[in-house]
């Protein structure tokens, strides 16, 4: 059926007015009447605002992202259906993605990162792939903000409640305090899935005639314009009165959903298949269809409702969750359909693949959407912003105040949120669910195995909007540099990388140049690793009444352990055993929690060599896959006596640490530096020592011992502390637990 | 001795339980629908964790009512063998197979971590491989696992050795610290009377392999399959 589409009875006149009250500008009216050769009507409107919402149609960052390497021999998917996929070896491919829910999470904590979760994890097992690892990387105000800790509590609460109700291990994750995001809080959410390579399922819809089947639960009127909004506009003081968009989450049927679409995928009768994620039918109908070059109708009278009277136009923009859009193989649409019912799930067909390349929606026997496929996906609208340096560059204060020893300062950074144990939050989480997770939450890189196989793989979240903010493109390369570091750090050879680009407005010339930086950075780190970039999510708007958040490019990596029994942990290990720092260049208070929390001036970041960086990675991840290395940790939050603090802290070993860093105590940038690329390790004394020290000399890397291992539990360093280690251990086990007992 | 590992919907652990008992312990294990009601000829039944129905209403208050909680009650009626772990034990409270009720933990928040475990007898089918007074080191994940029974049961469950796992430190000591959730008198895990019926809230399906964190609950599955023989 294809015409002209009726305006329903009660439906607002369409004029200028009305497209800007759903977030269209003038320019895009314009253009949305020139290609429908007339006004839309309410229902169309609806559907082309979400459809060109900056969430949905990426119009600001698509121009820049296409630069980003997507391509190496092991990638199985690159950008383009719902999730990137990495051959991880004896068969498998890794799907993996990360994705904002930073407004919805500020607006409704709880339920804003629960569907966050959900989201994420349809958009992998989409994919035909069954999701085995969660991560997240969480932002928020600064703890002594009034509703820091509401936001921390509901958030990790939502996280928690959705993850551990659906049965996939949340297995590593970040979390960060700084009044920059008092008023928009990031909550970004990572999902990886195995399917064996060639059982992938796809989201191209295919086959004229072909039924299309929606599946799992009935449609609300919940999260109407979640996209258009609430995810592409910043924060006003109304933002509470936007409640209503945020979606309400249902582990429990999401559980069911993947079982039956797994289950389903095993059939080979889905042609197609897609998440209704932001923007709900509308999306997941106009992307499938758009992928395969065909049309669609669908009969808005056969989508299985929560309640009666709900309009056409609510019906598309609605982002109930837990749903699912299919196209079923010819006459295979009751096999497909008993599935579900044995999951107690509805699937209905809704509507067929047309060849006509429109999309077009039909209600109580009238035509109220015809719209070109294209209009809605590869033909919205893309803008080419405006891009430049603030006119002048951020400026630190450095306060005048005295410099503590070295004793105070590194007590008060173990105590500090965004360096301390995150042992509150993730024990919060369900990380053992599914029987792969060998090291999870509390070491530099999770590790998971892959059962009936030596593999494993090890996953990293990381993001540093301080050097971002300090400088967009060396703060990008530092962070995928950091998380390519961790994963090297547990022994796994990094493989591929999913990013999430959290910024401010990118109408803002000065936003924008953060943006370009940030995604040229991304690519030479990419490309210098040799780690594609696979998917990803950009999330714009993220400021309140003009105040932009720092840069936040949140970057995870995928790592592959060809043996899963020689990874390492942070932790010392035996008494005895040499402690060695390996560094690429001179540490740096630039951009340290040191200076955050001392309030002075760490100076400018350093460009960061990536040629040295690879080497170390190439180091690492050799040294430890022949097994001469006991520890690794990298020198992050915190700076090098933390770092050798933490190692000592081994859950299953009474160690200390005896070291000599011959530096002076007051060298505050060696003892608390953060600079690019610090590795401590712990080796055997053995001929391991040797080979090891040669796996990084060759490379160029100065390989310094400075200590060893001991069985009395103390950090001694030279001339600067000796502490207890026990006391050490206390004091960052119970900076979060203290400071949230003191809030009840 | 075939094995029925049983599947609700909402079952998280169902597959790892069947994985533990199949492929890490060498036995014959199979999976069974809830829907269904024939035990497949299983001489052992394992009620998994998860979050049965969602767990909306109250811990396994509507999975009681699956066609095969009848099947399960009759099988325990006749002496066979039932564990049920975390939203398992929680059911087979409901189902009035064992004494007592889960509630939300004391801090009202989910906990994931390992935890020590004391076994308080061990002449149990379920325990015979270990000794009495043996520390395990046994991972829980729950948000509702506090143990409560009327002060009279739990004298009674005492005197009867049904009190089969106490919640202690490392050195099997117990202690206010040393109890995660707050259950009443720090029970972890409870028979029934006739001692052929075993809940527990930890994990003993994610605890049978070194590389995941350690093996201590093997010695639940060797004394049932020892008990078998």
């Amino acid at each position: 059926m294809s015409g002209r589409p009726v305006a329903l009875p009660g439906e607002p006149e369409i004029d200028l007015a009305e497209a800007r009250a759903h977030g269209l500008t003038d320019a895009e009216f314009v253009r949305i009447v020139k290609i429908l050769g007339r006004r839309p009507t309410f229902t169309e409107l609806g559907v082309v605002s979400v459809a060109w919402s900056e969430h949905c149609s990426y119009k600001s960052s698509r121009k820049h992202l296409k630069m980003l390497p997507a391509r190496s021999e092991l990638v199985v998917q690159g950008p383009g259906e719902n999730a990137g996929a990495i051959d991880v070896g004896d068969g498998w491919a890794a799907v993996f993605k990360i994705e904002s829910h930073n407004h919805p999470s500020y607006v409704e904590p709880h339920q804003g990162a629960a569907t966050g979760v959900g989201g994420i994890l349809r958009d992998i097992f989409t994919m035909g792939a069954r999701p085995i690892a969660s991560m997240d990387s969480l932002k928020f105000g600064s703890f002594d903000h009034p509703r820091t800790r509401y936001l921390l509590g509901g958030v990790v609460g939502g996280i928690g409640g959705y993850g551990n109700c659906v049965g996939v291990p949340t297995v590593a994750g970040e979390v960060m305090f700084d009044a920059a995001y008092n008023g928009n809080i990031l909550v970004n959410a990572f999902c990886l899935g195995l399917v064996r390579k060639g059982e992938m399922l796809s989201a191209r819809a295919k086959g004229l005639g072909n039924s299309v089947m929606y599946v799992g639960s009935a449609t609300g009127r919940d999260g109407i314009h979640g996209a258009s909004l609430l995810a592409s506009a910043e924060f006003d003081e109304a933002r509470e009165a936007k409640r209503p968009t945020v979606q309400v989450g249902d582990p429990f049927t999401e559980k069911l959903l993947i079982e039956a679409c797994l289950e389903a995928g095993r059939t080979g009768a889905i042609v197609a298949i897609q998440d209704m994620g932001a923007a709900g039918l509308t999306s997941s109908s106009s992307e499938m269809a758009s992928r395969g070059e065909v049309g669609i109708v669908l009969d808005l009278d056969k989508v299985p409702l929560r309640e009666p009277g709900i309009t056409p136009y609510e019906i598309l923009l609605s982002e109930s969750q837990e749903r699912m859009l299919l196209v079923a193989a010819p006459g295979r649409e009751d096999e497909l359909r008993k599935i579900f019912e044995k999951w107690d799930l509805h699937a209905v067909v809704i509507g067929k693949i047309t060849d006509d390349k429109r999309w077009c929606a039909t209600w109580r026997d009238q035509l109220v959407a015809d719209i070109p496929v294209g209009a809605l996906t590869d033909d919205a609208p893309v803008y080419d912003r405006p891009h430049a340096p603030p006119k002048a560059p951020p400026t630190r204060v450095a306060l005048k105040r005295s410099a503590p020893t070295p004793r105070d300062a590194l007590r008060a950074l173990l105590d500090n949120p965004n360096v301390a144990s995150k042992r509150w939050v993730y024990r919060q989480y369900d990380s053992l669910v599914l029987s792969n997770t060998v090291e999870g939450p509390g070491t530099d890189a999770a590790v998971l195995r892959i059962k009936h196989s030596p593999r494993g793989i090890a996953l990293k979240v990381d993001s540093n909007p301080r050097a971002c903010e300090r400088e967009p493109y060396i703060g990008t390369i530092a962070t995928v540099c950091e998380a390519v570091r961790n994963v090297a750090c547990v022994g796994a050879h990094p493989v591929g990388i999913t990013n999430c680009l959290n910024y401010g407005n990118p109408e803002r010339p000065e936003i924008m140049w953060q943006f370009v930086r940030g995604v040229a950075a991304l690519r030479d780190a990419a490309l210098a690793f040799g780690t594609p970039v696979v998917s990803g999510n950009v999330s714009f708007y993220n400021e309140t009444e003009g105040r932009a958040i720092p840069p936040t490019p949140t970057i995870a990596v995928l790592g592959v352990l060809p043996d899963v029994t020689k990874r390492v942990t942070q932790f010392f290990k035996q008494a005895g055993d040499v402690i060695a720092i390996v560094r690429t260049s001179p540490p740096s208070l630039a951009a340290s929690e040191y200076e955050t929390v001392y309030g002075l001036d760490g100076g400018t970041l350093a460009a960061i060599d990536l040629v040295r960086e690879k080497a170390l990675i190439d180091a690492l991840v050799g040294s430890i896959e022949q097994g001469l290395i006991q520890s690794a940790h990298d020198v992050s939050e915190g700076g090098m006596l933390v770092a050798l603090a933490e190692p000592c802290l081994n859950p299953a070993a009474l160690v200390g640490a005896e070291v000599d860093l011959g530096v002076h105590p007051s060298d505050r940038a060696a003892l608390f530096g953060e600079g690019p690329s610090t590795v401590v390790l712990s080796v055997r004394t053995d001929g391991d020592l040797a080979r090891a020290e040669k796996m990084f000399s060759g490379r160029g890397l100065e390989f310094s011992v400075i200590g060893r291992v001991v069985d009395e539990a103390k950090l001694r360093v030279a001339g600067v502390v000796d502490e207890d280690v026990c006391e050490l251990r206390t004091i960052y086990e119970d900076a979060l637990p203290r400071r949230l007992k003191a809030s009840d | 001795m075939k094995w029925g590992v049983i599947r609700f919907p909402g079952s998280l652990d169902d597959g790892d339980a069947l994985y533990a008992i199949s492929e890490v312990m060498g036995q014959d294990a199979t999976m069974l629908w809830h829907k269904e009601e024939s035990l497949q000829g299983a001489k052992c039944l394992f009620l998994p964790g998860g979050f049965s129905y969602g767990d909306y209403l109250r811990t396994g208050a509507i999975a009681r009512f699956s066609p095969i909680m009848k099947s399960v009650a009759s099988f325990a009626a006749d002496g066979g063998l039932v564990i049920g772990t975390c939203n398992g034990f929680q059911i087979l409270c409901e189902a009035h197979l064992l004494p007592g009720a889960l509630t939300r933990n004391r801090s009202l928040s989910f906990i994931c971590e390992r935890v020590h475990v004391r076994v308080e007898n061990a002449n149990t089918v379920f325990t015979r491989a270990a000794r009495e007074g043996q520390v395990l080191c046994l991972p829980i994940k729950h948000g509702e696992g506090c143990y409560v029974a009327p002060e009279d049961e739990l004298r009674q469950m005492e005197e009867r050795g049904q009190v089969i796992l106490r919640y202690v430190d490392a050195e099997g000591r117990g202690s206010e610290a040393a109890n995660p959730n707050g259950s009443m008198r720090a029970i972890a895990g409870v028979a029934n009377e006739r001692f052929n019926v075993f809940g527990l809230m930890p994990h003993p399906e994610h605890a049978v392999e070194k590389m995941l964190g350690g093996d201590d609950a093997r010695v639940f599955f060797q004394s049932i399959v020892e008990s078998a023989q």
